[in-house]
């Protein structure tokens, strides 16, 4: 090729590319029973018990596989749904019974229960998915440990359609923790068909390729842009769902999100930020439905390695010197529930999370750090994670000015994503920072055990008392109906409010967009989407 | 000359560079701060569960068996996986490449097919009002963020007006992509004669390529301008206009040849710079490109993601200088490569 011949060529591409054929498409009218929504995070696995698989992808467990049991519904008082804890009913099971001391629940599947190769669901797959869930460790096996579940030898086949549960002590954590994403029934056979020597758990198979009995069928998977869901007509866990086919879009810019749902492109947009939410509902042209994440807080916590916040009074100061509201209506763009300002010193329920009986008052923080070592006020850094940012810097920004007025000298400490779990809550150094651990299973036992038990993960505090120690193993496995109970959650919740290793700020909401044509979303404590109530109406 | 040899030779030297950037890459990962199995163990997870994933990624080794092991696979073909998105490298990488250089193939041959002309004529006509728009398009180009453009396009024309698709990355919600040749939609529709899913894909194509051309523009049409005028001013450009020939021809072959040069180098920049700088454009526009996927392996120390990304890139700059080099020869004989 000489510069004669490359030139020519030049213009003969540019005469090609502006003869582009421009076509019609098959207008496909937009069908009534598929449902388009959309995510910001990427789903990265079909399988929840591989190491590695996201948050996002938890979803696929949700929609795809059953559980042994389900969760109920319940109304919220702003006419929303959401998942009702207290009510658990069957999915692959028809029925359960305990056994008198309650050590052992025994488990009978549904007749008619198949998987979608037409093969029964049996106790082997049962309990094949349980060992699974076990042998893979990571995230799966801490959760199916907080049920009591911990080596394969509890998961008793009796016969083909009967399994049972041994627990080393009873527990109310025990049925509700079959309800959870990662409590999945597959199907054994056709995972052991395709399992290797290298990968007896048949992982890398069910990355791809999703084997279970649920609502919807994997139809198509684009890793990083879509996933399409298929209704599988046979159903046995509950009501069909009303649509027919659910495509999940993968949009990381919230602006585009927003843009989708308000020109009705999509039906959904799953999880948006608070002041989107709180500009769409002023907007009124879409749905916004928030609902309150249960057991699950935005707190401050204050590292008891930390010399002045050793001191209780230092704590309380810091507590009042909070601007509450300021933050509210700042970082939380007013969509949450409140957690300050509480009348009464002494938690007047046993209901968790329940405002502390703490509110902004400069004068009384500043007479409390007066009577401390501290008086002339000090330097601490506030630390937050910064894939966190949209609550996490504006809390920040106006925590650091307001302590600035009784002199504690706030500086701002910004850590990334992957480094926030090892420094905050592995190696739990930084001596104040915001945090925002919200537990699956809604008690509040459970949440004290994970937050303030010296050790336990989201104790950023270190935060230690035997008192507490002492009540959260009375009451973590205690039947909500023994008449104790009530009374020790309260001593427990009274010691949270004196002892203040974290302060909190307010409970989160999910908040969620969708077109007024869509119906049937409702609330899980997985903050996940499960599309098989959904309805276009 | 043999070229094919002198090519040839261009791409052995490649290869102490690309092995350098394995080494720096592979080292630069491990100092990430950040440990990738504590934030894939997940939420509640225990030392335990974390050392499990730390040995199941391979990360209990000493740094030097690791590296072994990277350089074993790498002989192999095989990237690794990326524990981010849970795919394969490679295959996240064949199917990423193609759409972000769709993109921003797209957006160059837009952005030249503006600039160049509107370059040359400013050059000629200095100071009138060609030369005023061009300085205008010039100025709003470079100023004017990529994601702000982009989002301020998908609000006229897709908010407001309707015109444009929805912006969901590169195919509407009703076509399948088609069987993949060159990983291009538009190309492979054509090929498969998919006629909806290639028109499909380019409607899908304009708003981001329109908002990555904008970007580009000013860098191409300040560099045709410049080199125009410098051309216009030269002796050689008198000694034709004073022995008579047609305006044309002093304009297009003399004067606009010798200006290609530079033009050509800033096109090869432009171009490389695009190839990472559209990941605010795709995040925008949910393209499954190659810089948001970096930009998430990155954030949680995805080491094999990371570390296929930069080879990846490093061996598209080598060839990508290798064409240039190429393309100076034949624009200008004076150019010459060595071997």
């Amino acid at each position: 090729m000489n510069r004669r011949q490359l030139l020519k060529s030049a213009g003969a591409l540019a005469a090609g590319a502006s003869l582009l054929p421009f076509l019609k498409t098959n207008a496909w009218a937009q069908s009534g029973s598929t449902a388009v929504v959309l995510i910001g995070n990427t789903i990265n696995s079909l399988d929840i018990h591989r190491p590695g698989t996201n948050r996002p992808s938890y979803q696929v467990a949700v929609n795809v596989y059953d559980r042994l049991v389900t969760f109920g519904t319940r109304k919220l008082a702003d006419g929303s749904l959401s998942y009702d804890y207290d009510k658990v009913e069957p999915e692959l099971a028809e029925s359960w019974t305990f056994s008198p001391d309650r050590k052992s629940i025994t488990f009978k599947l549904k007749p008619n229960a198949t998987f979608w190769d037409g093969t029964p669901v049996t106790a082997d797959d049962v309990k094949w998915s349980f060992d699974r869930a076990l042998a893979l460790g990571g995230f799966p096996k801490v959760q199916m440990g907080a049920g009591g579940f911990v080596e394969p030898g509890q998961f008793v086949v009796v016969d083909a359609r009967t399994i049972r549960i041994d627990l080393k002590r009873p527990s109310k954590l025990a049925l509700p923790n079959l309800g959870v994403p990662v409590a999945v029934i597959i199907n054994s056979k056709v995972a052991k068909a395709n399992a290797t020597a290298a990968d007896p758990w048949a992982a890398e198979y069910l990355h791809r390729n999703p084997a279970g009995s649920g609502a919807f069928k994997v139809e198509r998977w684009d890793a990083g842009q879509q996933l399409i869901y298929v209704r599988n007509d046979k159903w046995t866990g509950g009501p069909l769902p009303g649509v027919q086919r659910v495509i999940i879009r993968e949009v990381p810019a919230t602006a585009t999100r927003r843009a989708l749902v308000e020109r009705g492109d999509a039906h959904l947009s799953f999880q948006i930020p608070n002041k989107d939410a709180q500009e769409l509902a002023a907007a009124k042209k879409v749905k916004v439905t928030g609902s309150p994440i249960d057991n699950c807080l935005y707190v401050a916590c204050l590292n008891q390695n930390f010399e002045p916040f050793r001191d209780a009074r230092v704590r309380q100061a810091v507590a009042f010197a909070i601007p509450y509201d300021q933050i509210f209506k700042q970082a939380a763009y007013g969509r949450g529930v409140k957690m300050w300002g509480a009348k009464s010193a002494k938690p007047a329920t046993a209901a968790w999370p329940q405002p502390f009986p703490y509110d902004t008052d400069l004068k009384k923080a500043k007479a409390l750090l007066d009577q401390t070592p501290y008086k002339g006020g000090f330097e601490v850094p506030l630390s937050y994670d910064l894939g966190e940012a949209d609550w996490g810097e504006p809390a920040a920004l106006l925590i650091q000015e307001s302590l600035g007025k009784i002199g504690i000298k706030v500086t701002l400490d910004k850590v990334p994503g992957a480094n926030w779990r090892t420094v905050a809550l592995v190696e739990k150094k930084l001596p104040f920072l915001l945090e925002n651990f919200g537990g699956w299973l809604n008690t509040a036992d459970y949440y004290f055990y994970w937050a303030y038990i010296k050790g336990n993960l989201f104790n950023a505090s270190n935060y230690d008392d035997a008192t507490v120690k002492q009540l959260v193993e009375e009451t973590l496995h205690m039947e909500k109906s023994d008449k104790s109970y009530d009374g020790k959650i309260r001593q427990m919740i009274q010691k949270a409010f004196d002892d203040l290793p974290r302060i909190p700020l307010w409970q989160p909401t999910l908040e969620s967009a969708m077109t007024p044509k869509l119906q049937g979303y409702e609330f899980w404590f997985h903050r996940q989407v499960d599309a098989r109530k959904y309805k276009l109406g | 000359m043999n070229q094919l040899a002198i090519i040839l030779a261009r791409v052995l030297q490649a290869i102490p560079t690309i092995f350098g950037i394995v080494v720096v890459t592979f080292l630069l990962t491990r100092a990430l701060p950040g440990d990738p199995a504590a934030y894939f163990a997940g939420a509640s997870a225990t030392p335990e569960s974390i050392a499990e994933i730390r040995g199941k990624l391979g990360l209990d080794q000493p740094l030097p068996l690791q590296f072994v092991a990277y350089v074993k696979d790498l002989a192999t073909g095989n990237l690794g996986q990326s524990i981010s998105t849970g795919q394969p490298v490679a295959t996240e990488l064949l199917r990423r490449l193609p759409a972000s250089l769709e993109l921003t193939l797209f957006a160059l041959l837009l952005s030249v097919g503006v600039a160049v002309p509107l370059g040359v004529l400013a050059a000629v006509r200095q100071d009138s009002w060609v030369d005023q728009l061009c300085r205008f398009v010039v100025t709003a180009g470079v100023s004017l963020p990529t994601f702000f453009t982009g989002l301020l396009l998908v609000y006229v024309f897709y908010f407001l007006l309707g015109w444009a698709p929805a912006p969901l990355g590169r195919l509407d919600m009703l076509h399948i992509p088609p069987p993949q040749v060159t990983g291009f939609l538009v190309i492979d529709g054509l090929i498969a004669r998919e006629w909806g899913s290639a028109w499909s894909a380019f409607k899908q194509l304009l708003l981001p390529g329109i908002t990555l051309a904008l970007f580009t523009l000013a860098p191409i049409a300040r560099m045709t301008r410049a080199s125009m005028l410098q051309a216009l001013s030269s002796e050689y450009l008198r000694t034709a206009r004073a022995a008579g020939l047609s305006s044309g021809r002093v304009l297009m072959v003399y004067a606009f040849r010798n200006a290609l040069l530079p033009v050509v180098t800033t096109l090869g920049m432009v171009f490389s710079f695009t190839l990472g700088a559209n990941v605010l454009v795709e995040k925008v526009f949910a393209w499954p490109g190659i810089g948001s996927f970096a930009i998430e392996a990155l954030v949680v120390s995805d080491y094999a993601a990371v570390q296929g990304f930069v080879l990846s890139m490093a061996v598209l700059f080598v060839l990508l200088n290798l064409t240039i080099d190429t393309l100076y020869t034949l624009i200008d004989p004076r150019v010459r490569i060595e071997g």
